[in-house]
């Protein structure tokens, strides 16, 4: 009877997976295969792929372009990442201990989460840094005459990596139900022990929100380095000025769907996948000397 | 008995102080928070101020109390790209709703076998799940785009809803999975006994008592939908297909033509759906993030 039941259970299981596995094969599989094949072919859609070796990964050593897109997508995550992450776990530790009006404060500083990534925001974002914009005026009161930030190369980026710090609300409140998680008990414990505020938030309350500063960091890292929206609409698609936003997935944009060269693009796809991997990877082998789960 | 007392009241007035205090940094605490909740929302309501200034007020009046108030913004933005802007919210409706009925029917259907029926292979198909939410959308979407071409299929919203009917966001796979977990065995085992079919214990069963995890995916389908500039920028080639994101990006496009102005007042229209959500939504929203992680 049990295995009867089993062996039925299996046919009615790959009834209810037909529309995943589909999806694997049609939308994932092949298309990652395919991609891989594309990476090393030269193609403009129009005409067959051409097998031609190495040599989209040639061209990348050789292309300043592509050169920039890496210089801008590490200095945006390194820089945005601490930055959103440190005020994301600020804000919730103010936040954390029996404040009245939490929900409101909480909810106001998870808006623009909710909003960081939509063309809409990236326009006001261009208006506020652009020429004559309110950020430019602002700074202007206090004799800093810095001009259009959009327009200079050197401070381009930087009104990207403040469009996602604003952004620190969704990590905020990961943060906040970890906090939550932390048990009244070993601070009382530590209380009784004579441990001041500083030792408890040193020994208590940092060790035991390691996982979740370990999982906040890779999933606003692996969602930086694939940024797109605002680069595309503040650069207006250029990613410049002079190169300076142009993020990696503008570029692999360019090349794929503006230039149609699909190969390249997919050899440039390819690399972002395996930096994605690699960081990843090293975050986890590090997270063993950092991250203290319960059970250890 | 007097030490007693004594040291009691010295107690009292001793917490007294301390509410007090505590009361006094709380004050504090308000201030300072106040203070940086204005900081950051200052954008958007610049930009809701900004929307109903003319163009030549927008730049040289920063405050936040307009002199002259116009909604010439609107009725020009609505109208400033050859076709009124509700074709493109009919548009991104159409996609939304078919992404959220997607999402609900294929990622139930998949969370249901993976949590609840035995079969061979059960846990790498789980685990494969996991591995795609890392794939970056980048290294899959250009051969995607050469299959719907040859299929001629670009230009239409086929290759937008298709991967929501084939469960592709596997983020919203897991979540359904960690729920049913949460739902105790013994009611499928109970309707096993009466009889139900692993269909009907679906569907009858596990499936309504599911709706907490349906409504977040629903509420987070529709978010990032609605917001999605990516894949539409990609495949919709036609003004008259355009979702309101590529819409609202053409209009910057053609800025000189289209006033700062109009452009405030329609990002201002194309948020208003979200932001009525979040108002709507907003509680299950955060559990949602809190609980699963999801942005």
């Amino acid at each position: 009877m049990a295995k009867r039941s089993l062996q039925s259970q299996g046919g009615a299981a790959h009834v209810f997976l037909i529309p995943w596995w589909l999806g694997l094969v049609l939308v994932t599989l092949v298309p990652l295969l395919a991609s891989l094949y594309l990476a090393f072919t030269d193609y403009n859609i129009l005409s067959t792929p051409e097998f031609n070796g190495l040599a989209n990964f040639e061209r990348m050593f050789k292309d300043e372009n592509f050169w920039a897109a890496v210089r801008v997508t590490i200095v945006y995550v390194v820089v945005s990442i601490p930055l959103q992450l440190g005020f994301a776990l600020l804000l919730a530790l103010i936040l954390d201990r029996g404040l009245r009006g939490l929900a409101f404060y909480r909810s106001a500083f998870y808006l623009p989460s909710l909003l960081g990534t939509s063309v809409a925001v990236a326009i006001l974002w261009r208006q506020l840094f652009g020429d004559d914009g309110l950020i430019d005026r602002a700074l202007s009161v206090f004799g800093l005459e810095l001009g259009s930030w959009l327009q200079n190369p050197s401070l381009s980026l930087s009104t990207l990596i403040v469009l996602n710090v604003w952004t620190f609300g969704s990590p905020m409140v990961i943060f906040l139900a970890g906090l939550r998680q932390i048990p009244e008990e070993l601070y009382e414990a530590a209380r009784v022990d004579g441990a001041s505020v500083i030792r408890q938030f040193t020994h208590v309350t940092i060790p035991l929100l390691t996982p979740i500063i370990f999982f906040n960091l890779i999933l606003q890292t692996i969602g930086a380095f694939q940024t797109f929206t605002q680069a595309q609409v503040v650069s207006g698609g250029t990613g410049g000025p002079a190169n300076s936003t142009l993020f990696y997935t503008l570029y692999i944009y360019q090349q794929g769907f503006t230039n149609f060269d699909m190969g390249y693009a997919s050899a440039l796809a390819w690399v972002l996948m395996a930096a994605i991997g690699l960081v990843t990877a090293v975050h986890f082998i590090l997270s063993k000397y950092w991250v203290f789960y319960g059970d250890d | 008995m007097t030490t007693a007392t004594t040291s009691f009241e010295s107690a009292r007035a001793g917490s007294r102080t301390a509410v007090l205090r505590r009361g006094r940094r709380d004050l504090l605490k308000h201030l300072g928070l106040g203070a940086f909740v204005l900081l950051m929302l200052y954008p958007l309501v610049w930009m809701i101020v900004s929307s109903v200034k003319p163009d030549h007020l927008i730049l040289t009046e920063p405050g936040l109390i307009p002199s002259e108030i116009t909604f010439d913004n609107f009725v020009e933005g609505w109208n400033a790209l050859n076709r009124p802007f509700s074709v493109f919210f009919v548009n991104s409706l159409v996609v939304t709703v078919g992404s959220i009925i997607g999402n609900l029917f294929s990622c139930s259907l998949t969370a249901f076998a993976l949590a609840r029926l035995e079969f061979r292979m059960r846990n790498v198909y789980l685990a494969i799940t996991l591995v795609s939410v890392m794939l970056p959308l980048h290294v899959l979407v250009i051969p995607q785009y050469i299959f719907f071409s040859q299929l001629d299929l670009v230009n239409t919203y086929f290759p937008l809803l298709l991967p929501k009917f084939l469960a592709t966001d596997a983020f919203f796979i897991y979540l359904m999975v960690q729920f049913i977990r949460t739902i105790p065995r013994d009611l499928d085992r109970a309707a096993w006994i009466d009889g139900c079919g692993p269909f009907r214990t679906f569907w009858s069963v596990v499936l309504p008592l599911m709706r907490p995890a349906l409504v977040t995916t629903t509420i987070f389908t529709f978010i990032w939908t609605w917001n999605d500039f990516f894949v539409p920028l990609i495949y919709l080639t036609s003004p008259k297909m355009f979702t309101v994101p590529v819409a609202l990006n053409s209009m910057v496009d053609s800025e000189s033509q289209t006033g700062v102005g109009m452009l405030f007042a329609m990002s201002l229209v194309s948020l208003l759906p979200v932001l009525i959500f979040f108002a709507v939504a907003q509680k299950q929203l955060i559990r949602g993030i809190a609980t699963t992680g999801l942005k």
